[in-house]
């Protein structure tokens, strides 16, 4: 296990080591100390490592991160994990607003609660939160999937396009353009991978699934408001 | 107006409104037919006071000229001075401005790197992400990193030479883009993960952050991801620009780019193009005050936009204290967009060549804002680099020519002095004294 205390060595330090991490390193397990909240940490990893930050993170915590797993020993600041293209991010404790923003791939997985704009833009990441998520979350998702084991806030999946959407408990009130829908066996079984990989025991049956009415697909004037 | 005899009793001849015109009438008839507004391309069609409204005063005697064909008249700029390892060094100050693929065919992206690479300047991407084509083309490519995040990765990200990160665009400053789904190829789909055939929306705000202290974190964050070596742009429409260009240099600009209301767009509605935003000659003093009043003018550098045409405008535009200008119309008639050759399709489309503004459409006579490949395969991008590299030569050899004619031996050396206004208007916009005075509206110690 590889130490970086962040205080001492600074962000550059920090980021620039494990950056310098190739594919065949030998060097996997690093441990980053003293956060406090900094921005910015990990971000932009791209190689097979595993970090785990003792203590709270700030804004953009594993920002376009590709094939690491970041943990966070704490609860994350502002757009944790956002763009991420590949690999893992876990948050023992709560995340901030955007969570996992615009990703593209890789799994985001929130111990605690997000809060607003969680998913906005997602465009392929999967999310699980097990606790609740805030208001607008999923705002123009595109792709992926956001599974929320507690409630969500107002205006879920605004103006949604292809992500799939799962909420266990209730929802304050859907966005435009995002209904409830069936949930057929497929999504059951999306669902029961999605809870496994976010270490999570809720049930897929216990889940309701949200998802693009598509009526706002095509440029509309009765649409406008 | 001449008198023409009139039959029968005097009476009052018909008059057209100068209110109600013409094609204000004919705009309000096909709202009333559609209830839709009007989506477009381009820029301001409405005049503005510009660059024409200003002239140089050359050399007399109280000035020495260069020598018009022999003297060193330098272009070079150098863009990022302020944070980056490698700043871009360019040898001609006229850049290529953003333009999305999805609005521009592949080969037409092509096109504007080759011409840019042969004449020694930059490209940029646009909404919709970087192209293969694009990149390989372009010496120096600067990536755009827009609300709409499409197509946005981390490896495209490394591979730019600096990132331009969009707050606005001059055409329509707070709002955000639309491409239409007739745009949307497989290949446009698949860079923006979106299904085939539906419109796609781009947010006018970014999705994780909100305003110039989160801004700031943000760039904190692409220059790690990026090791602090290229340096990072902040786009901004012209609305405020003394504050917008204060706290784009707070949040850790490199450079600012300002683009003025008649700058193009690819697709937006005709209202928000028409009444939205100043013009650039409005922008170019202000944010040379702000950098000024920071100390930063020269070190974070300056680029406008909207409208330049002419190597002319380019000199205007550094002698009221820009480092460098940015096109995208101009560079897309370089290209053949509007070229009267196609007038027949033109008029099948019910217009005509200049006024050809349907660009969201894809149905391009020229093969440049489309996606439809029989039309895409009338466009040359060898052919096309050729005469956008012919065109940046005219325009920096015409500015050169007005640079030497004021003594100069850089354009960086050209200078308000240098310049009279042949309007109030621009004289008070451009705080350059109208022309036979010393004075413009607002000159500080006049009371006027
Ligand atoms: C076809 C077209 C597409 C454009 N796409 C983008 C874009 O994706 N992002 C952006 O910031 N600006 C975009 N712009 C605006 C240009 O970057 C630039 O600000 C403008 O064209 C400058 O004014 P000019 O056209 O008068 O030279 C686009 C402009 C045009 C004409």
């Amino acid at each position: 296990m590889q130490t970086i205390d962040l205080e001492a060595e600074g962000l550059r330090h920090l980021n620039a080591t494990l950056h310098a991490q190739s594919q065949e390193t030998n060097q996997t397990a690093w441990e980053v100390i003293n956060p406090r909240g900094s921005h910015a940490i990990a971000c932009g990893l791209d190689a097979p490592i595993e970090v785990a930050v003792k203590g709270s993170t700030g804004y953009y915590c594993a920002g376009m991160n590709k094939q690491a797993t970041v943990r966070v020993h704490g609860s994350a600041g502002p757009g944790v994990a956002e763009n991420m293209m590949s690999g893992m991010v876990v948050i023992d404790g709560d995340a901030s607003q955007y969570a996992g923003a615009t990703g593209h791939g890789g799994t985001l997985v929130i111990k605690g609660n997000a809060s607003s704009r969680c998913g906005i833009s997602m465009k392929g990441i999967d999310i699980v939160v097990h606790g609740n998520v805030g208001h607008m979350s999923a705002f123009m998702a595109q792709s992926g999937n956001l599974v929320v084991c507690g409630d969500a806030g107002d205006a879920l999946g605004d103006s949604i396009y292809e992500a799939r959407l799962f909420v266990r408990g209730s929802v304050k009130s859907l966005g435009a353009d995002c209904i409830e829908k069936e949930m057929r066996p497929e999504h059951l079984e999306i669902l029961a991978d999605l809870l496994e990989k976010g270490d999570c025991d809720a049930k897929p049956e216990e889940f309701k699934r949200y998802g693009s009415a598509r009526k706002l697909y095509n440029f509309n004037i009765d649409n406008a408001y | 107006m001449k008198d023409i005899k009139q039959d029968g009793p005097p009476r009052t001849e018909p008059i057209q409104s100068a209110t109600f015109t013409q094609s204000i009438n004919a705009e309000i008839r096909r709202a009333a037919a559609t209830g839709i507004y009007d989506i477009r391309g381009g820029g301001a069609k409405r005049k503005v006071p510009h660059f024409d409204d200003l002239l140089f005063l050359g050399a007399s005697m109280s000035r020495y000229p260069l020598e018009g064909y022999r003297e060193k008249c330098e272009t070079s700029v150098t863009l990022g001075t302020r944070f980056a390892a490698n700043p871009i060094e360019l040898d001609t100050p006229i850049t290529i401005a953003g333009m999305s693929f999805g609005a521009l065919s592949g080969p037409a992206k092509e096109a504007l790197g080759r011409g840019a690479t042969l004449a020694g300047t930059s490209t940029t991407t646009g909404d919709g992400g970087m192209t293969p084509e694009e990149r390989g083309h372009s010496n120096k490519l600067v990536y755009q990193y827009l609300p709409s995040r499409y197509g946005m990765n981390p490896d495209d990200l490394r591979k730019a030479d600096a990132i331009e990160v969009v707050v606005g665009q001059g055409a329509k400053p707070g709002g955000g883009g639309m491409l239409l789904g007739q745009k949307i190829s497989d290949r446009v789909a698949e860079m923006r993960n979106l299904p085939k055939g539906i419109d796609q929306r781009s947010p006018c705000r970014h999705p994780d952050w909100t305003g110039p202290d989160d801004l700031e974190i943000k760039i904190l964050e692409l220059r790690e991801i990026t090791a602090w070596k290229v340096p990072i742009y902040i786009k901004v429409g012209g609305a405020r620009p003394y504050f917008d260009t204060t706290l784009a240099v707070k949040a850790g600009a490199d450079v600012v780019v300002l683009d003025g209301m008649q700058g193009g767009t690819a697709a937006t509605q005709d209202v928000f193009i028409e009444h939205v935003g100043q013009p650039i000659l409005a922008c170019i003093r202000e944010a040379v005050r702000a950098l000024q009043d920071l100390g930063m003018h020269r070190e974070v550098q300056l680029i406008v936009s909207g409208g330049v045409r002419t190597g002319a405008d380019v000199a205007k535009c550094m002698a009221l204290g820009a480092d460098a200008v940015a096109i995208g119309t101009a560079a897309l008639i370089a290209l053949g967009d509007n070229d009267p050759r196609w007038e027949d399709e033109y008029q099948k489309l019910g217009t005509t060549a200049g006024a050809y503004d349907d660009w969201h459409e894809g149905q391009d006579p020229a093969g440049i804002t489309t996606q439809d490949p029989e039309l895409m395969s009338r466009f040359d991008p060898i052919e096309g680099g050729r005469r956008l590299n012919n065109y940046l030569k005219v325009m920096t050899l015409e500015a050169q020519t007005i640079a030497r004619a004021c003594g100069k031996n850089h354009l960086h050396n050209l200078e308000p002095e240098d310049l009279c206004a042949l309007t109030m208007e621009a004289a008070a916009m451009a705080k350059i004294p109208l022309a036979g005075t010393d004075w413009y509206p607002g000159k500080p110690g006049s009371s006027y």
